[in-house]
């Protein structure tokens, strides 16, 4: 009972010298017992040190002749492999006598722990297994662990050799005639969990399992219906001679052994069972429980997806089962699955929505309603008799709560848009809504108004119904944010300046704006995203306020190396007629401090560019960043490019450390930085669109250009896609920037706003020709074909 | 302190349990590192006890599958047995863990397998699932064997237990403790 004691308090060996000389006396005593207990004991609190003491008795341990001794001390070793592995692993010679001890469990000790001290080696793996497999092994857990072994021995050759049968496939098939049923089911579990086993393979193993189907013992039960679930998975066509048992356990007390069989059964149906599994499994939903409820919904919409001419038997069960009691996970599971099936199904859609209809009477939960509701508007008007849903849809109007009030007007809307026959009539009822309440007034009013309120039967013009059912490609957060820095003036609110993207970091370019020098007036509040930031920060400044909107800010450029005294970078920012550099200075050295900084910019090498403003830096003490900001004049919507080399000239003063006050008088001076540049992609916008297809095929083909070109030897393929999608600075949608390995071709689909907002869309196909080098077609779309023609050009000089 | 089993290793046991017939606990062992608190570890109890108090487990063992573990299980009057492993594990192994430690227990009180019994005789119990399994790996299987371990814990001079009938070790071990107490 102490060692009981002891093993549960665990202290740090240094806590316990007395305790382990004592256990140290009893390791030696007559009484085994105590000298398994005391092994068990001091492995457990022992350290390093210590164990280099007691190792000697350890290993006369092992091979002991009582096999309760050798048990505790193979079993502390496997405990001490994970923190002192070296020491384990001499004594090897020790354990791999106890494998061929006669006592049952003995053997079972010595084998995991030789295997975990191999376990890296796969060769004496390989050794260990073939001699064993060959030899007695005595007792069946270590039967199990070998075939545990085996099967990870079989999964490592499987790579080298692919000839006829795997080797020791016998062994396994042996052990599925083994006296105990741990072991068969091990064998059997081992056999199905082969890489790519083949259904001669299989064919034993199921053959047991089966067996196991119909004992009377809930584990061999459950423990085959497991199996034989993850089989049918991959081999239905194998586990089809279990169906009749299976069935039987559809009605089985337990029941997780019930849902098994169920979902097993469900993949494994053919066409002609599925009728007869449907009424076995309507008694069998309401016993279960919701989270197996969910899981048969699943299945049984994988099986109407096999079998699309069933559809109707399997919605009929699907719409009686909604119409049951159940939780809302449940029953959006269930919805998910009709719509599913509407979907991809094209014959069941009438019956699929009238089932959704009805459903929509009497549903409890709102966001299901307006799901429907939101799917009847999109699907409705494209079937045969749309006038049959305005009833369910003009219902919702009255009963409910205020969110399904708003869908269901939308969804009438949207019918009387789509569908110009049915225009006069919900019309008539769209009229009766401006009596109602807030919500449905509002937007019946609306409708009302951009459908052309006369109620005749007009063609509704596109433009109008892309405006009210369009999507909204813009994320909700930054049209709140817009809103929000939006003044009331009298420009109305452009929408589509509200960036696209997502900003997923908060502002990490945050300028101090209380370092500023004090003829800038008032620091600008802290707006949420970096272009809004920008847009500010310039518009603060008189002589870059009547610049026009900003169009782009490129993302900072470092102009020096890291490490250096002043760390410079610079921020281009793009306007019609103007570009303004940007510069954030810091000055990382404590000792000094820069006054009147300003950027010498020599635009020599940059003949469209004329310097019109610069705005000087005041102040710029250590260790708090500064701008200063230098303006060029472009030709009006050109993209000119140009490169720009800066020099740094600042007074500087020499500032005592310890006071923090400078002196008085101060030196000229001037640091060299990196030259800049303005590049094409600088004029795009990159601006992602949700449905390339879609805006690709609206956008027309009047201004489309389409060009091959040779990129030459590249690195790879994915290199040469970067390569051309950093140039062009458009953004890749739909997830087309990534480059499977080992392809020969790809295909970039990208999309892009240009300077003078003309939206632009690239299609980007490459190939591999030859071992390295890279050919890609472009093909691009545009509102403006000087715009299309400007892309190619970049290509082209890129 | 638990191996790391991964697929194709040593089997191994997260946790045995031996709880009364409202759900509390009598005696629990842990071997794994998934319920860190106490809180954490009667949670799971409650939670398990819940789930299995409708069946009927008292003539065959039964199965459940539970958070990602597979619990094997037995009722016997007012105990109730549990045994988990890993969701991959080998559950006839698990049963033949769970059996073991129902016969020693059933060997240990003398046939009388009932609440009181267990908790008078704690002690026993509690060297009885040290005996089966050691920081989450099989150390005996075999009833007779592991009562017959549990039973020389209580003898303080060694006399080699296989000779001596179970009832003769325990009858040595009162004894033992009399003489001791009178001392």
């Amino acid at each position: 009972m102490v060692y009981v004691m002891i093993k549960e308090l665990s202290p740090s060996a240094d806590e316990v010298i007395i305790v382990t000389s004592s256990l140290m006396k009893d390791m030696t005593s007559k009484t085994d017992m105590y000298r398994a207990n005391a092994i068990r004991v001091l492995c457990r609190i022992t350290d390093g040190t210590l164990l280099t003491q007691i190792e000697r008795y350890l290993k006369q341990a092992i091979v002991d002749k009582n096999p309760v001794v050798a048990s505790a001390a193979l079993v502390s070793g496997i405990h001490l492999l994970q923190t002192n592995p070296e020491i384990v692993k001499r004594w090897s010679n020790e354990v791999q006598e106890a494998v061929q001890s006669r006592a049952a469990l003995v053997q079972f000790h010595a084998l995991a722990l030789l295997h975990q001290v191999r376990q890296n080696d796969r060769l004496a793996v390989n050794k260990l297994v073939s001699s064993l497999t060959r030899g007695s092994v005595r007792s069946p857990i270590a039967q199990c662990l070998l075939i545990r072994y085996t099967s990870q021995v079989i999964r490592e050759s499987a790579n080298n050799t692919q000839t006829g049968d795997r080797p020791f496939y016998d062994f396994l098939e042996g052990c599925l005639r083994h006296k105990a049923e741990m072991v068969i089911f091990e064998a059997a579990r081992a056999i199905t969990e082969l890489n790519g086993v083949t259904s001669r393979e299989l064919t034993p193993a199921i053959t047991v399992l089966q067996l196991f189907l119909s004992s009377f013992k809930p584990v061999l039960r459950f423990a085959a219906v497991r199996t034989l679930n993850k089989v049918a998975m991959t081999h239905p066509m194998a586990v089809t001679n279990c169906n009749i048992d299976m069935e039987s356990l559809i009605s089985d007390q337990n029941r997780s052994i019930a849902t098994l069989a169920i979902t097993t059964l469900l993949k494994t149906g053919n066409e002609s069972s599925v009728d007869r599994l449907m009424k076995q499994i309507t008694n069998f939903m309401s016993d279960i429980a919701d989270e197996f409820k969910i899981v048969v919904v699943e299945a049984i919409r994988s099986l109407c997806l096999k079998f699309p001419l069933k559809h109707r038997s399997l919605m009929n069960f699907l719409s009686n089962i909604l119409r049951e009691e159940g939780g809302f996970e449940y029953k959006k599971a269930i919805v998910d699955s009709i719509v599913i099936l509407i979907r991809d199904i094209p014959e069941a859609k009438e019956t699929g929505l009238l089932h959704l209809c009805e459903f929509i009477e009497d549903c409890e939960f709102t966001y299901l309603s307006t799901q429907i509701l939101h799917f009847l508007g999109i699907e409705g008007p494209k079937t045969s008799d749309p006038s049959k849903y305005i009833r369910y849809i003009y219902n919702r109007m009255h009963l409910e709560n205020a969110t399904v009030w708003a869908g269901a007007v939308s969804t009438l809307a949207k019918f009387g848009a789509m569908v110009d026959g049915l225009k006069p009539h919900v019309f008539v009822l769209l009229r009766r809504c401006l009596f109602d309440t807030d919500e449905v007034r509002d937007r019946a009013t609306l409708y009302l108004n951009t459908l052309g309120g006369d109620g005749a039967v007009v063609e509704t013009g596109a433009d109008v119904k892309e405006f009210l059912f369009g999507s909204l490609d813009i994320p909700l957060m930054n049209l709140e944010n817009s809103l929000k820095n939006y003044e009331p003036s009298e420009k109305p609110f452009d929408i589509s300046s509200v960036p696209k993207e997502v900003k997923i970091q908060p502002l990490a370019e945050k300028k101090a704006p209380g370092k500023k020098p004090t003829g800038l007036g008032a620091p600008p509040p802290s707006p949420s995203s970096t272009v809004d930031a920008y847009e500010k920060l310039l518009s603060s400044i008189p002589e870059f306020a009547n610049f026009g909107k900003l169009f782009k800010s490129s993302p900072p450029v470092e102009l020096t190396e890291a490490e250096t005294e002043y760390a410079v970078n610079v921020v281009k920012h793009i306007f019609d007629g103007h570009v303004v550099f940007q510069y954030n200075c810091t000055n990382t050295i404590p000792e000094q401090l820069l006054e009147n900084v300003i950027v010498i910019v020599d635009a020599s090498e940059a003949e469209e560019f004329a310097e019109v403003a610069s705005k000087p830096l005041r102040s710029l003490p250590y260790d708090s960043p500064g701008q200063t900001f230098v303006a060029f004049q472009k030709p009006d919507g050109v993209p000119a490019v140009g490169k720009f080399s800066n020099m740094l000239r600042f007074i500087v003063k020499e500032v005592d450390p310890s006071t923090g006050v400078a002196e008085d008088d101060g030196v000229e001076d001037e640091y060299q930085l990196e030259d800049l540049e303005v590049v094409a992609a600088d004029y795009m916008l990159k601006v992602g669109v949700s449905n390339f297809r879609n805006a690709w095929e609206s956008m027309g083909a009047d201004f489309e250009r389409v060009d091959e070109y040779g990129l030459g030897p590249r690195d790879s393929l994915a290199e040469a896609v970067n390569a051309v999608v950093d140039l062009l600075g458009m953004q890749p949608c739909e997830g087309t920037e990534v480059v499977s390995p080992n392809s020969r071709s790809h295909t970039c689909l990208l999309s892009g706003v240009y300077i003078g907002n003309v939206k632009v869309l690239v299609r980007l196909q490459f190939g591999l020709d030859g071992p390295k080098d890279v050919a890609m077609k472009l093909a691009v779309r545009s509102e403006d074909e000087t715009v299309s023609d400007a892309i190619h050009e970049i290509v082209a000089s890129g | 302190m638990l191996i790391e089993t991964k697929h194709g290793s040593c089997p191994s046991i997260r946790n045995i349990l031996l709880l009364d017939s409202e759900g509390n606990r009598v005696a629990v062992k842990y071997y794994s590192d998934d319920w860190l608190t106490n809180s954490a570890k009667e949670a799971f109890e409650k939670a398990l006890f819940s789930k299995t108090q409708k069946t009927n487990a008292r003539t065959e063992a039964e199965i459940a599958m539970f958070e990602n573990h597979i619990i094997v299980y037995k009722f016997v009057q007012d105990l109730h047995f549990f045994v988990t492993g890993a969701e991959g594990e080998n559950e006839l192994i698990l049963v033949t863990v769970l059996q073991g430690f129902f016969d020693a227990v059933g060997l240990l009180l003398r046939g009388t397998v009932e609440k009181k019994e267990a908790l008078e005789n704690l002690d026993l119990i509690l060297l009885c699932l040290d005996e089966i399994v050691d920081g989450g790996i099989i150390l005996e299987t075999d009833a007779s064997a592991i009562a017959g371990k549990v039973a020389s814990h209580s003898v303080y001079e060694a006399a080699p237990l296989s000779e001596q009938t179970i009832t003769h070790a325990l009858a040595t071990a009162r004894e033992h403790l009399a003489r001791s107490l009178l001392k």
